[in-house]
């Protein structure tokens, strides 16, 4: 069991209000994605739920039981941090039984659940090294390991992935949605990087100074984000945002459009423009192009080989049915 | 950096202070050793060389030797436990977020500024005097007989006096050791179901344990020299003769040069085996 519900939490360090009163229903099982730009209010959201700051007024609710004023060691979630905060004095197998040592369980059924978790997590090479001796992945496969053998209604990660390198970081990621998937526990997860919340994610909540910008599944949210805030956010490269005489022709003050839902061709078209930087990614290229009467470059997706340069003319037509229109306070235009 | 001529230059410019060094540290020392193998008792007229190993066999098998050394051991062993004890509680303490913590950590430094000579006298005279003293005052307000403690309990005294000089240096090592603890450790202990306790034993202590060590060596090898303390209170007498201050007796108050030579050599090899032995046991804690 794993649901928590945050009814009107507040956090206020002093005078300064970081998350105003705050609702959110996070259902058994979810793997809920907070993210959000640094400074957002995302990981001391998450340490509101694991008890290591005090909320300033509201309640939170872990399946049904009021759970506001309770220690964190007696909230039945397990934690992994951005540094991993392993015990540096202590063997690979003696960090991950140190939970189940604290909770005073046998030896033979702590050894039992090292070597379980351990088998999971591709560690039982390495039970008797210290933290110090293994990898940036390793050690963060021991702090996941030190989470689950708790067996705990949620898991609570603070950025785990990011302190990986970026192919380690594709395999993480893989690996935690896996765990996911046979654990079925609920698991709340903060980052900063929307490509791994769009890939590992059941919802999003997108935050933005402490404000829940929108909720949702991941598509939900790149097909129709609430604001110019969320649209710019999810989908990468971003969204292009355009205001000016070429919204006012759709009826809005800003509309958007995604790299991914205008058509390069070679002559016709809605928008002429000059190509700048291009990006060659191999599957695809994005092109960087400036249009005359847009303020800033708009960049599209074009296929992986295409023969076209920097300062080549190209046109571009937007899928109409994929435009988004913004009014004037930023909202979506249904 | 490392290129011929630097390294001839580096050399060349480090020579004067190496030889100052060696100068300052080998003429005190063969001296010293020369001295331990005459019969010179200045105040007789005696200065008669070549005497071989008599002035060390005879430093070695007076009574008062095994005496000193143990009163050393008691001496270094009582301050090294109050202070790292002590340094650990109060470094705890001055870690938490207080009001005036610049002011307090000051104050808590401000023992170790103060000469080990003015310090003793001012604990003789200003706390331990069992007239005047600020303790036997205390104890005749609660109606209680006051205590002579430098002649009731003079070695608790001496080890109370060290302890106060030395509890700073251990307070501050400990402090920035305590300082450098990633919180996110403590969190994830927190998390993990670890009370206070259980966290100070299980996660801060084992932080501490190098800085710990260092506390300790350092110590030792300063305490075993301590001298003033001893001068300034109780002058050796009633059992705070420590193997220093015999030396000490041997050569001003008996006057005989060769026997306290002999007592100093003893005391600096005794004193080298103690830090090559610590290093050993716990110099283990330094490499991890």
């Amino acid at each position: 069991m794993g649901r928590i519900i945050l009814d009107k939490v507040r956090k206020a360090f002093g005078e300064t209000e970081v998350i105003p009163p705050l609702d959110l229903t996070i259902e058994d099982g979810e793997f809920v994605v907070f993210v959000g730009p640094s400074g957002c209010g995302k990981s001391t959201l998450l340490r509101l739920i694991a008890g290591l700051e005090d909320v300033s007024g509201g309640a939170i609710r872990i399946d049904g039981v009021d759970a506001t004023s309770t220690p964190p060691a007696q909230r039945k979630l397990a934690m992994v941090f951005q540094s991993y905060a392993l015990y540096p004095h202590m063997s690979v197998r003696k960090n991950i039984a140190f939970p189940l040592r604290m909770a005073g369980m046998t030896a033979e059924e702590q050894d039992k659940r090292v070597n379980a978790a351990a088998k999971v997590l591709n560690l039982t090479d390495y039970l008797d090294r210290r933290p110090g001796q293994l990898s940036g992945g390793q050690r963060q496969r021991v702090a996941i390991g030190r989470a689950i053998v708790r067996e705990p209604s949620a898991f609570l990660f603070d950025e785990p992935l990011s302190n990986l390198d970026a192919a380690l970081r594709v395999g993480m990621r893989l690996e935690i949605s896996e765990l996911h998937k046979r654990l079925a526990t609920t698991m709340i997860y903060v980052t900063h990087d929307q490509v791994e919340a769009m890939t590992m994610a059941d919802k999003i909540v997108v935050l933005r100074a402490g404000h829940i910008e929108q909720v949702g599944s991941p598509l939900d949210l790149y097909r129709a984000p609430r604001n110019t805030f969320v649209a710019g956010f999810i989908g990468s490269p971003k969204m292009n945002l355009i205001g000016g005489a070429e919204a006012a022709k759709h009826g809005a003050t800003t509309i958007g459009i995604r790299p991914e839902h205008l058509t390069v061709t070679p002559a016709g078209g809605t928008w002429t423009g000059r190509i700048g930087v291009s990006e060659h990614l191999g599957s695809d290229t994005f092109f960087h192009v400036a249009i005359d009467g847009i303020a800033d470059p708009v960049t599209v997706r074009a296929g992986g080989e295409v023969a076209l340069h920097y300062g080549d003319t190209i046109h571009l037509t937007p899928d109409l049915a994929h435009l988004h229109r913004f009014d004037a306070q930023g909202l979506r235009i249904a | 950096m490392a290129t011929h001529h630097s390294r001839i230059a580096a050399r060349a410019m480090m020579a004067p202070a190496v030889f100052l060094l060696l100068v300052w540290m080998l003429v005190p020392l063969i001296l010293t050793l020369y001295f331990s193998t005459m019969d010179y008792r200045p105040l007789r007229g005696i200065y008669e060389c070549c005497q071989g190993f008599d002035n060390y066999v005879r430093f070695v098998t007076s009574s008062s030797f095994l005496e000193s050394i143990l009163t050393t051991l008691r001496l270094v062993g009582g301050v090294l436990l109050i202070t790292v004890l002590g340094g650990v509680l109060l470094a705890l303490l001055l870690d938490q977020p207080i009001w005036g913590q610049g002011v307090v950590r000051i104050l808590v430094i401000a023992p170790f500024f103060v000469m080990p000579t003015v310090s003793a006298l001012v604990w003789k005279n200003m706390f331990m005097n069992p007239v005047n003293g600020l303790f036997a005052h205390l104890a005749t307000a609660l109606g209680l007989q006051p205590i002579d403690w430098l002649a009731e309990a003079p070695m608790l005294s001496i080890i109370l006096i060290v302890s106060w000089q030395w509890l700073p240096f251990a307070t501050l090592i400990l402090l920035t050791a305590v300082q450098s603890l990633d919180s996110e450790q403590l969190e994830a202990a927190e998390m993990d179901g670890a009370g206070a306790l259980s966290r100070f034993g299980h996660i801060i202590l084992p932080h501490l344990a190098r800085a710990i060590t260092v506390v300790i060596l350092i110590q030792t090898i300063f305490l075993l020299s301590i001298f003033a303390e001893i001068f300034v209170t109780t002058g050796g007498a009633f059992g705070t003769r420590t193997l220093t201050y015999l030396v000490y007796q041997r050569i001003i108050e008996s006057q005989n040069i060769g026997l306290g030579s002999a007592g100093g050599i003893i005391a600096v090899i005794l004193a080298n085996i103690i830090a090559i032995g610590l290093m050993r046991v716990v110099g283990k804690n330094l490499d991890a």
